[in-house]
């Protein structure tokens, strides 16, 4: 070997070792950056996720000086975007379907194979369940929405400076709400994101006015899937359920108020609820029919009355804007109820 | 006692009515407890008035009679068959393997089942849009499927057919099934609780159907492992003596395994992956009876029969209404017996 290959071994080994050693630091120094400014950046935009109360005022502020940029805080740690997105990747449907319900369509460059609402997303082979780095990445993101992080894949698009937001399945309908306002505020379309709180919470709240008195004198059953697990009224789903004032069957066995408890059929069909709604109609192909083949379960007054009620899997499994339409399906159910009398 | 001779390897006529009556409470119990208290004087004349078709009035209402009838019978009768199955198909194994540890699930049987399973719920057709549910098929081919390869596999090996062989080549298929199972779980997450419940085991969706599917195989194949019972015996003093004695070692090895695979497959296809079950209660019999095959076989058959609707009682019991998968609650019983077992056998075994 010459002289001259050796010294040029040498020098590329030098440059590579620099160069890992400016990447390291550079890392670093960003994590380091980033943690104590979480809660001083932006503020003007920042007071405006908490409440509702000054709309008006937290509107215009966030539209003219568009707001960037803006730190957020997360399940993973706070987030910084420097400035307003515009190649955004959801690997989340709810997330997909917020961001559509909040003006950000044309900032959105692609979302999941879950992610079938609304049609116009740009929908990829991109998995929800096991998302990958690169692939992420090799859409060139300028921020990323995920629904759960397996295998540190938020960590993963940090270190590439790829910005990852975490919004995990909300527990109550609050959670749900700042979620959608922290996508707004994460990619500059705060206005329409309060704008989408609102009208929710108007819906819901004139959804279940409809309502007349005693509901709390039935009862549901909500069925996850056909070895009978059941979501609680402690359960995201089971709190806009609770609107109602519909008694949920699986309560009593969630003393723990863990959420989602697996049923005996022997339970389901003493309990004799008014109701019954399916969420595994897409899943496991469940309906009235198959629910009435089921060994003992044509006794029950719910399937000899026909209350049985053949739910979309996918809106009631997110926690995006379509609760509403969730809602004003359950409560024509309990309108329409078919009692044994009529 | 003579020397040299196990002690009682002779099946008392009180070990088989002791083991009978135990079912029989069991399978009482099992159909008197549940989520809804239902007066014992009310499920007696119910079952009076279908046995003997003498009208009783119940005075149970037609949805406590589905409640008994569907739900609570089908269940227990189906647990004393996945039960006894189970545990006389580990019986089996532990005969013509010589092995201690040796289960249903040895040969690949439950790996391929739990491949078909995750196979037929993340690509199969919906439930209800064929005439037979694919699950269940898939999960008895699976396991068919995968003692065949092990045996296959097994018995390809050149320097000798030997039970050795065969168990490393059933470690070998279980291990490739199951990292098969994983990939395409884990690529078709959306499954993921399905999968992991079926894999658990439960009789919580159990009726009459599953009975009616699975009482022909558990039938046959019960027959055929009591009937080798002196055979399995024989296999305990070593292939090479057995020979001598004037038997086929491989051939009644093949046997035995080819009917107790048939057994266990179609019980896991409708019960799923319930755990040591098959370990524990040839075991228990083993220290208490005798470590004779001819005793622990039959008895294998009534006390794990037994054992299951228990553990079922205790799984739909615990945290009523809510379920525990039933395969955590022989696990969480079996788990410490089997390390009792270990603690003192020694010198039974082997």
């Amino acid at each position: 070997m010459s002289k001259r290959t050796i010294s040029i071994i040498v020098a590329v080994g030098v440059v590579l070792a620099l160069g890992f050693v400016l990447i390291l630091r550079s890392t670093s120094s960003e994590t380091e950056s980033a943690a104590p400014g979480s809660s001083t950046t932006a503020p003007d935009t920042t007071s405006a996720v908490a409440p509702t109360t000054t709309e008006q005022t937290t509107t215009t502020t966030a539209q003219t000086n568009d707001g960037f940029p803006v730190t957020i805080d997360t399940p993973s740690g706070p987030v910084t975007i420097d400035k307003k997105p515009v190649r955004i990747v959801s690997i989340s449907p709810t997330s997909t379907e917020v961001l559509f319900a909040t003006g950000a369509a044309n900032q959105v460059v692609a979302v999941d194979d879950q992610s079938n609402y609304p049609s116009e997303a740009p929908t990829t082979d991109l998995s929800a369940f096991t998302p990958n780095v690169e692939a992420i990445a090799a859409l060139d993101p300028d921020l990323v929405f995920l629904s759960f992080d397996p295998g540190d894949v938020i960590a993963g698009l940090e270190a590439i400076g790829i910005p990852a937001i975490l919004h995990p399945p909300a527990s109550t309908i609050d959670d749900a709400y700042s979620q959608w306002e922290q996508t707004g505020f994460a990619t500059g379309n705060l206005a329409a994101a309060v704008a989408l709180v609102s009208s929710t919470t108007d819906s819901l709240r004139a959804t279940v006015a409809g309502l007349p008195d005693g509901t709390d004198a039935l009862s549901y059953y909500y069925e996850l899937d056909p070895t009978f697990f059941s979501a609680t009224s402690s359960s995201f789903i089971g709190s806009l359920f609770a609107r109602t004032g519909v008694a949920n069957i699986a309560d009593d066995a969630d003393p723990d108020g863990f959420g989602f408890p697996q049923l005996t059929a022997e339970y389901i069909i003493g309990s004799d609820p008014t109701l019954i709604y399916l969420a595994d109609t897409k899943c496991c192909g469940q309906d009235l029919d198959t629910v009435a083949a089921r060994p003992g379960w044509n006794v029950m007054s719910a399937v000899e009355l026909g209350n049985v009620i053949e739910l979309d899997d996918d809106i009631a499994s997110r926690w995006g804007p379509r609760i509403t339409e969730l809602l004003e399906i359950v409560v024509a159910s309990i309108l329409d109820l078919e009692t044994a009398d009529a | 006692m003579n020397a040299g001779r196990p002690a009682a390897s002779r099946l008392h006529w009180w070990w088989i009515g002791g083991a009978t009556v135990f079912l029989l409470i069991s399978i009482v119990v099992g159909v008197m407890v549940g989520v809804f208290a239902l007066s014992p004087g009310d499920i007696i004349r119910s079952v009076l008035s279908r046995l003997s078709w003498v009208e009783l009035s119940t005075g149970l209402s037609e949805r406590e009679e589905a409640i008994l009838w569907q739900i609570r019978m089908p269940r227990v009768i189906l647990g004393v068959l996945v039960g006894s199955m189970l545990s006389s198909a580990g019986a089996a194994y532990q005969g013509v393997f010589r092995n201690p540890l040796a289960d249903p699930y040895l040969l690949g049987a439950g790996a391929g089942a739990g491949l078909g399973a995750t196979l037929a719920i993340a690509y199969g057709p919906v439930a209800g849009s064929w005439i037979i549910d694919p699950l269940p098929l898939a999960a008895f081919v699976g396991a068919i499927g995968g003692v065949a390869l092990a045996y296959v596999l097994g018995y390809s090996v050149r320097s000798g057919r030997t039970s050795v062989t065969l168990i490393l080549a059933g470690v070998a298929i279980a291990a490739f099934l199951t990292a098969l199972q994983t990939f395409v779980q884990q690529r078709e997450s959306d499954t993921l609780r399905e999968v992991y419940g079926w894999i658990l085991g439960s009789l919580n969706t159990a009726g009459w159907s599953e009975v009616r599917l699975v009482l022909p195989y558990v039938v046959v194949s019960l027959s055929v492992v009591v009937a080798s019972r002196r055979l399995l015996d024989v296999l305990s003093v070593g292939d090479v003596e057995a020979s001598a004695l004037g038997i086929q070692p491989v051939r009644i090895r093949m046997t035995v395994i080819a009917f107790a695979t048939l057994g266990t497959a179609a019980v896991v296809a409708v019960s799923g992956l319930i755990g040591f079950v098959g370990i524990i209660v040839p075991h228990a019999i083993r220290l208490v009876t005798s470590v004779s095959y001819r005793v622990i076989v039959p008895l294998s058959v009534l006390f794990g029969g037994a054992f299951l609707v228990l553990a079922d009682i205790i799984a739909r019991t615990v945290l009523s209404p809510a379920e525990i998968p039933i395969g955590v609650v022989t696990a969480l019983v079996g788990a410490p017996f089997f390390a009792l077992v270990l603690r003192t056998s020694k010198g039974v075994v082997s």
